[in-house]
């Protein structure tokens, strides 16, 4: 399981790749090996407004569809378009292949964010607790 | 709750399998991919464990009578070494569950039935039962796989003396040695694809598992319960609790081939006359989706914002790489060709009613 070093992590799955006041925002490997198979991936609109800890869109597998939450609050400016026709890069490459890009309000809201080694550890004990 | 394990519970461990919760048993959902796993058996084989599903058998010399009553199919017209598909209703012609009739002979059959309904089905079938009539839960007696896709007959022909092309559709064998034990096989399958289903004793599981996968080597890998449905889907093989259901007529779900109504009395015939004669209030229809979005199970159906009908089941159809649905839907709103909305998550997704979307496959076999 891959776990990049420079990236923060929520505790629902999500990273966050900061360039700026810009937040690129994916799922974890975790997050994709659990899921399975994506068939689809529903994002936000350019310009929609994403509250920390909101809804950011929905991930479907073969089996299921779960939400996925915002990390950050802010715009988004961007849409990962490749995924509406290819969802599965998600499974190939979780890191290489962000959801959305979002400006973000606070670039405080990322303080609040997991570490690498502390998203490890949470990863660890959910598994472990299956 | 204790969840049950097959026999073969170690060998999905072995292969790691991720195991769930499935009506009470633990079994693999999957192995490595879902739709890896579905293209495997597609197009060269897989081997998946069906230890879970129910076994009961019927004896006597009433059996054939009894059976003719209890189900709606014409159970008169296998002969001993056949498999019919039958289907078991409630006096309202709803169903009980469908299953797989194997005839011995006139007065010894055993019904192959859905796990999570065997133990209401044995009830069932006991409470209806004619004088005379034994009935037996046989299910812990039998550990069940079945090997399927086009490569199927090849590898497994490997491990055994018999000809499995003597082996006809929907027909079985007793008493076969494969890989050096003794089991039934019948030519049969929840795939769409040709195939076979293997009883044994649970004893036994392990090493004809193992024998079959060494037999198949590259063509050949275990498969789990998710690629099972995507597989049925796809084929648009019913599933009991989706496409049928107590609510849910064989006449409904277009299964009417299997309802015989001149061949006696039988459990729910006379719901089902009537239900004939003035046509279902339901139909099943097939949906393509036109815009994207994953259909699934109990979306509501909409027309011009008018709710008229529910999923069934829905999905990615892998093989096909089209989002296709099956659905519930009131007869005077059938109509193939009409554009429909699938809502998912409260929003309105084009659909279309369709016929003949699902998958067949191409070649039959010999």
């Amino acid at each position: 399981m891959k776990i990049p070093a420079d990236l923060y992590y929520s505790p629902s799955h999500e990273w966050v790749r900061v360039e700026g006041d810009q937040a690129w925002i994916g799922i974890s490997d975790y997050a994709q090996h659990e899921l399975g198979d994506i068939v689809f991936v529903e994002m936000p609109e350019p310009d929609d407004e994403l509250e920390a800890g909101g809804q950011l869109g929905v991930i479907e597998s073969v089996k299921a569809a779960s939400t996925i939450y915002s990390p950050v609050g802010g715009t988004v400016v961007a849409i990962n378009e490749e995924l509406e026709d290819a969802p599965q890069l998600i499974n190939e490459d979780p890191y290489a292949n962000y959801i959305v890009v979002v400006a973000m309000n606070n670039p405080g809201d990322v303080d609040s964010l997991l570490s690498a080694a502390a998203y490890e550890e949470l990863c660890q004990k959910e598994q472990g607790g299956e | 709750m204790n969840l049950k394990r097959t026999a073969l519970f170690p060998a999905h461990q072995k292969y790691n399998g991720r195991m769930v919760d499935f009506g009470g048993w633990e079994l693999p959902i999957q192995y490595e991919s879902i739709i890896k796993e579905h293209h495997t058996v597609r197009k060269k084989a897989g081997l998946f464990d069906v230890s879970h599903m129910g076994e009961i058998e019927v004896r006597g010399e009433k059996a054939e009578a009894f059976l003719q009553y209890l189900l709606s199919n014409d159970i008169k017209k296998i002969a001993p070494g056949q498999v019919q598909y039958n289907i078991m209703c409630y006096p309202d012609g709803g169903v009980v569950d469908d299953l797989l009739v194997y005839k011995y002979t006139t007065e010894h059959y055993i019904l192959v039935v859905n796990a999570a309904n065997t133990d209401k089905d044995f009830e069932w079938i006991k409470k209806n039962a004619f004088p005379g009539v034994e009935i037996k839960n046989l299910s812990d007696d039998y550990a069940q796989m079945a090997i399927q896709g086009p490569l199927a007959e090849q590898i497994l022909q490997k491990l055994t003396d018999l000809d499995l092309r003597s082996i006809k559709y929907y027909w079985f064998q007793s008493n076969v040695e494969i890989a050096g034990k003794t089991a039934i096989i019948s030519r049969t399958g929840y795939t769409g694809e040709d195939g076979f289903e293997i009883y044994l004793s649970p004893a036994d599981a392990i090493d004809v598992w193992e024998a079959i996968l060494a037999a198949g080597g590259e063509d050949i890998a275990p498969i789990g319960l998710g690629a099972r449905d995507s597989l049925r889907f796809e084929a648009k093989l019913p599933l009991y609790g989706q496409e049928l259901g107590p609510d849910i007529s064989p006449l409904e779900a277009r299964l009417g081939i299997f309802v015989k109504f001149d061949c006696g009395d039988f459990i729910g015939r006379e719901a089902l006359l009537r239900q004939k004669e003035s046509q279902p209030p339901r139909v099943q229809a097939e949906l393509l989706m036109l815009e994207r979005g994953i259909p699934r199970s109990h979306y509501e159906v909409c027309q011009e914002g008018k709710v008229i009908g529910q999923l069934s089941s829905g999905g990615l159809a892998p093989s096909l790489e089209k989002n296709l649905a099956l659905a519930l839907v009131d007869r005077e709103y059938y109509q193939p060709g009409a554009e429909v909305e699938v809502m998912i998550r409260n929003k309105p997704v084009k659909a279309q009613i369709v016929t003949g979307a699902f998958y067949r496959k191409k070649t039959q076999a010999s």
